[in-house]
């Protein structure tokens, strides 16, 4: 029964997005693209940050989903797009597996830090690395859909509905997740790990695996940034000004539902093609201050206003 | 045998601008608990600053000397504004709340600062090179030094043992030590732990400001600077262990030692070996090779 139901919801929650992709126009679909791209990305950080971990490094598994299309495109001349999407997610969260057995063991600012270096050590392969062209990148190959090639905005809006699919089904994804007992376990871990442990169950094990949920999360996302942009390059890809963005749109979204981050995501997005074409230099005062004012005012994020309203009804 | 001495005097060199980058800001984590995201920032205004300050000075034609006082006077005005503002203004509100909340108020503080210093100096780049070509260079067989550079050893040496002093030797270096100690039991031991905290901000704000005020007649100040400091200066930290000054100084001489063999021997891993660094030191010592383990809380 209840099977049938979440089923229903997925295939309702993508019609609406794909209807709203029909309607917009192309330019606000490749937004719309590039926001749930980056929300893909949040909500990875929303699965750490519930028990109380801060990653200043998703860059590192966001560039390793982008860079991953751009070299299956590149060397063995894959385009389809689901395989490029499945081989990046998984190597992404290979990658997450890897670093996150060292990971694991650290909390706080050591937990920041350490994933920080690791995106870093990323970042300097491939600044020296000339054959994907050093700081400069490459062009990705345009992706076909099981053998379809469409041009220009039917791509763009293919694109858009793959994305939209794949952000449904993370969506309710980990929302099951969370509600799961080892979902459940991360504001257990979060208020006191020593307890979780003398329940019977390894914390380190539990984080770990949170790393390579959200290390997957990112690495789709970095794929999907990759074939809507076109092109990758390590400041866009790999840079922890990147990671800095995605923890801004954690904060600015709040992580009390897994819609939250695509909301985030749109809104960031917006105000930054905006910000950017009307007044370049403070962008980037605009973003520091509405941090302070949510860590200020909203510590909870955007999405506590939505639960405060449902709360006066 | 050359290049042992181009390593060993180019990794000196490095260390020690990388020491004046990074004192400050295990400095401020070290009594305040604070990871200073903006200590970039600090860096980039303190460059700014002498670099128009010393243009204004050539142009008027005053003594040439007189312009590495300039220097300090830069980093001095730029702590003190801009430490009073952030700390009074801004970061006192947040004490109590979690760390990590106050990475991300100070990363707030970062993208505000950089634009800050877009509206102030605009994109085009600043030129202070007047100090650097001063000093002549030195020449040890066919190698050839800035002494400019070699200067930076023997200021950075100045600084870590005038902070060592101190803080070991002196009144207010004793009071700090306690605060850094357990702020709680300072506090009811009468220490002015507010007053104490906003010197230290101040400082902190100085010593950042100071190693982008020495770097500027050594680089063209542009936009930009201050992010790929933080990164680095975050790594020396964490590798000598946070709120530790030997440590700073210990994790400098590594990384600048290093990255000095990595680009005289193998370039292609110049950018990464001090990440590399950091993560091999995390995962053995966690705590940084100079800190004490916490106990863990149940």
């Amino acid at each position: 029964m209840r099977a049938d139901r979440s089923l229903l919801r997925v295939l309702v929650a993508f019609a609406l997005l794909a209807a709203v992709g029909f309607a917009l126009p192309d330019w606000a679909a490749f937004l719309l693209t590039l926001a749930l791209a980056k929300g893909l990305v949040v909500l990875g950080l929303l699965v750490l940050w519930r028990t109380g971990l801060v990653s200043f490094g998703q860059a590192l598994f966001y560039g390793t989903g982008g860079y991953a299309v751009g070299m299956l495109g590149l060397y063995l001349g894959v385009s389809d797009i689901v395989l490029l999407t499945v081989v990046a997610t998984v190597l992404a969260a290979a990658v997450a597996a890897l670093v996150g057995l060292l990971l694991a063991r650290y909390r706080d600012i050591f937990f920041a830090m350490l994933s920080l270096a690791f995106s870093m050590i990323l970042y300097g392969i491939l600044v020296k690395t000339e054959a994907l062209g050093s700081t400069d990148g490459f062009n990705v190959i345009q992706p076909t859909f099981f053998g379809y090639a469409p041009e220009g905005a039917t791509m763009r809006l293919c694109i858009y509905l793959w994305t939209a699919l794949l952000v449904v089904l993370a969506a309710f994804g980990v929302q099951r997740y969370l509600t799961s007992t080892m979902g459940n376990l991360a504001a257990a871990i979060r208020d006191n790990e020593i307890r979780v442990e003398y329940l019977g169950v390894s914390v380190v094990r539990v984080v770990w695996v949170k790393v390579i949920i959200a290390g997957a999360l990112a690495g789709a996302g970095g794929a999907i940034t990759a074939f809507a942009v076109g092109h990758v390059d390590p400041d866009a890809m790999t840079y922890w000004t990147v990671s800095g963005e995605f923890v801004f749109v954690t904060i600015l979204s709040g992580t009390g539902n897994v819609i939250a981050p695509f909301v985030g995501a749109l809104l960031f997005e917006l105000i930054r093609s905006f910000a950017i074409q009307y007044s370049p230099y403070t962008w980037q005062m605009v973003l520091g201050t509405s941090l302070l004012l949510i860590i200020l005012f909203l510590p909870n994020g955007l999405w506590s206003l939505v639960t405060r309203l449902g709360k006066q009804e | 045998m050359l290049t042992l001495v181009a390593i060993l005097v180019d990794g000196l060199v490095y260390s020690s601008w990388l020491f004046i980058v990074a004192v400050g800001l295990t400095l401020i984590f070290g009594v305040m608990k604070i990871l200073n995201v903006a200590h970039g920032s600090l860096y980039a205004f303190g460059a700014y600053t002498a670099a128009t300050l010393i243009g204004v000075y050539f142009d008027a034609g005053w003594p040439p000397l007189g312009s590495f006082a300039l220097l300090l006077v830069a980093a001095v005005v730029v702590g003190l504004v801009l430490g009073l503002v952030l700390e009074r203004g801004l970061l006192r509100f947040m004490y109590g709340r979690d760390e990590v909340i106050i990475v991300l108020v100070t990363y707030a503080v970062f993208l505000i600062l950089e634009d800050v210093i877009l509206l102030v100096w605009g994109t085009s780049p600043y030129f202070a090179f007047q100090p650097y070509s001063l000093l002549d260079n030195t020449s040890i067989g066919v190698l050839s030094f800035a002494n400019y550079d070699l200067a930076m050893i023997g200021f950075a040496v100045v600084l870590g043992a005038g902070l060592w002093w101190a803080i070991q030797r002196t009144r207010w270096g004793k009071l700090l030590l306690a605060v850094i100690h357990d702020r709680e039991m300072a506090q009811a031991m009468g220490i002015n732990v507010t007053l104490v905290f906003t010197i230290t901000f101040i400082l902190g704000a100085m010593l950042g400001a100071l190693g982008g005020a020495v770097t500027a007649p050594e680089i063209s100040v542009a936009p930009g600077i201050g992010v790929e400091v933080i990164v680095v200066a975050f790594a020396v930290v964490v590798i000598g262990g946070m709120g530790s000054i030997p440590g700073a100084a210990i994790g400098a001489l590594i990384v600048g030692l290093i990255r000095a063999a990595a680009v005289h021997l193998l370039p292609q891993v110049e950018l990464f070996v001090i990440y590399g660094v950091m993560t091999l030191v995390l995962a053995f010592r966690p705590q940084g090779l100079f800190s004490r383990a916490e106990a863990r809380k149940i």
